[in-house]
């Protein structure tokens, strides 16, 4: 299939002929797009179309699983993430993710904020505490927990649990930031402050979320890619696929028909 | 009355006098135990050397530390490997046939009689060195530790979610440091539970020490000599003639229930223990 990338700024992520396969069976095809620095991505389409399978490439998350494979590329700053001599550790450093389900881990707050840090090797005390401390500030969480940054963090709310994920994923400065349907669980005004923050990161990193909210795609995202049954339906501007969507299923699914 | 209500009296009142024979015998033994033989536990139960058969007097001591010292040493065995093992089974085996096999032979290994450990020990440890030892009854009892351990540890730490696992991955954590720094530590009051389940377990064997680590009337920690164990010297002086022997049997027993049953109370504790500071 031809393709021509028409983004305006500059390239980030590329995609290209790409597959993806659940052992036999097909869960991505033929996706093509691109995506541009410092914006947000929505990823939308009906349960069951792809996207969660989709993010999950970014960070190569498959690769926990055994008979999962890709075909094609995916280019990130021109570097293939799907050959196999890439350093997966290296790659997940980069690509952040948060989850649906907020995953705070079994420590402290700050313990689970340094958690990354530690992992790229920064062992010094004070750069430590001034990284957790910006990365708190950052997902808006400093204020609430600056008094009890050695409690256990799973006695956080959801929401505070999830804004806790993201300072964990900011913390160490990755390029990208994969969101999985991260607000799905939440309360709306935990949601709308994770939204700000996703809108504030986005100008320093690029973001894909994976929603099933259309409200969201439309208030948060630059660009919006469309997929049905793990074909790539439309991608285009957020404000075209929802005003102006050329095909028809775009539509029916913007209306609500199905999904 | 209506047959669906008349059924489920029947198995509320089956169920409950169920429940009550069960709980019945076991305030019997208890409170038997206690009735019978708390007079005879004494401080120098605690303090005083074993006598010479037919003196009076005398005391438990060596028999204590020695059940302390083979059931340490059969945990300092029986708890890593099957720590190791149990996290193998649900971190890097998982669903693998090799694995389900394991799982298969701990099952299996749960329900042997634990004589037959003691025997098996007798045969590979007591025979080739040419007498009984505390060793070979740290491991028989160890052998019975292991298969306990690795399920339940199995069991504990397939509870843990997978997305707590993704999420470390997600952050570029080598698998080692997703094991032992987010999923161990996620399942460690339960960990600690079983480990603590699993000593309470073997605390009362008698069976495969008799085998192996055997019975001594002398003060005697070497590894390579037998040793004296509550639990035997129980089974030996309640068998034995002489009214000081069944005393001291009657406080070993005392001493043995009560301290099996701190062990599961303390387990217990441990589930229902949460982070509070």
């Amino acid at each position: 299939m031809s393709y021509t990338c028409k983004i305006d700024g500059k390239l980030k992520i590329d995609v290209r002929d790409f597959n993806f396969y659940y052992g036999n069976k097909k869960a991505l095809s033929d996706l093509n797009f691109c995506v541009k620095e410092n914006t947000i991505l929505a990823l939308i389409g009906p349960s069951g179309s792809g996207k969660t399978t989709l993010a999950r490439c970014f960070n190569r998350m498959h690769d926990l699983y055994p008979n999962n494979h890709y075909e094609g590329r995916i280019l990130i700053d021109n570097k293939d993430i799907l050959d196999p001599k890439i350093d997966l550790i290296e790659l997940r450093n980069k690509i952040g993710m948060v989850f649906q389900k907020p995953t705070a881990f079994p420590m402290s707050i700050f313990e689970n904020v340094a958690f990354g840090l530690k992992l790229i090797g920064i062992k010094n005390k004070t750069e430590l505490e001034d990284r957790v401390v910006q990365a708190l500030k950052g997902a808006a969480l400093w204020d609430e927990v600056k008094d009890r940054l050695n409690k256990l963090a799973t006695n956080l709310s959801g929401g505070q649990q999830q804004r806790l994920c993201i300072a964990r994923a900011i913390a160490v400065n990755p390029e990208v930031l994969v969101f999985d349907e991260s607000t799905a669980s939440l309360d709306p005004i935990s949601t709308s402050k994770i939204e700000d923050l996703m809108i504030e990161a986005s100008k320093k990193l690029t973001i894909i979320a994976v929603t099933h909210n259309l409200q969201q795609a439309a208030r948060i995202s630059e660009y919006t890619l469309f997929l049905m049954n793990g074909e790539a339906i439309e991608y285009d501007k957020t404000d075209v696929i929802f005003t102006n969507p050329k095909d028809k299923r775009t539509q029916n699914y913007i209306m609500g028909k199905f999904g | 009355m209506s047959k669906r209500r008349f059924l489920n009296y029947l198995g509320l009142t089956v169920s409950t006098l169920s429940a009550l024979i069960g709980l019945f015998f076991l305030f019997w033994i208890i409170i038997s135990l206690i009735y019978k033989g708390f007079h005879y536990l004494n401080w120098n139960v605690f303090t005083q050397n074993a006598v010479a058969p037919g003196d009076n007097g005398g005391g438990l001591k060596f028999a204590i530390l020695g059940q302390l010292e083979v059931v340490g040493i059969a945990s300092l065995i029986g708890i890593p490997i099957g720590l190791l093992a149990g996290i193998y089974l649900s971190e890097y085996g998982k669903d693998s046939f090799t694995s389900n096999v394991i799982r298969n032979i701990c099952d299996a290994m749960t329900s042997i009689p634990s004589i037959i450990i003691g025997i098996f020990i007798y045969a590979l440890l007591v025979v080739p060195m040419g007498n009984f030892s505390a060793l070979a009854g740290s491991v028989a009892l160890s052998i019975l530790m292991i298969p306990i351990v690795i399920s339940s540890v199995d069991n504990i730490l397939r509870l843990v979610p997978n997305e707590l696992r993704e999420a470390a991955y997600a952050l570029g954590a080598p698998k080692y440091v997703v094991i032992f720094k987010v999923v161990v530590k996620e399942a460690i009051v339960g960990i600690i539970s079983a480990i603590l389940i699993a000593i309470s377990r073997v605390l009362g064997e008698t069976a495969p020490l008799l085998f192996t680590s055997f019975n001594s009337n002398f003060e005697s920690y070497k590894l390579n000599k037998p040793i004296g164990t509550l639990t035997v010297t129980m089974y030996d002086y309640a068998m034995g003639p002489y009214d000081n022997w069944h005393h001291l049997a009657w406080a070993a027993a005392i001493i043995l229930t009560f301290s099996v049953l701190l062990f599961n109370i303390a387990s217990r504790l441990f589930s229902y223990w949460r982070f509070s500071h």
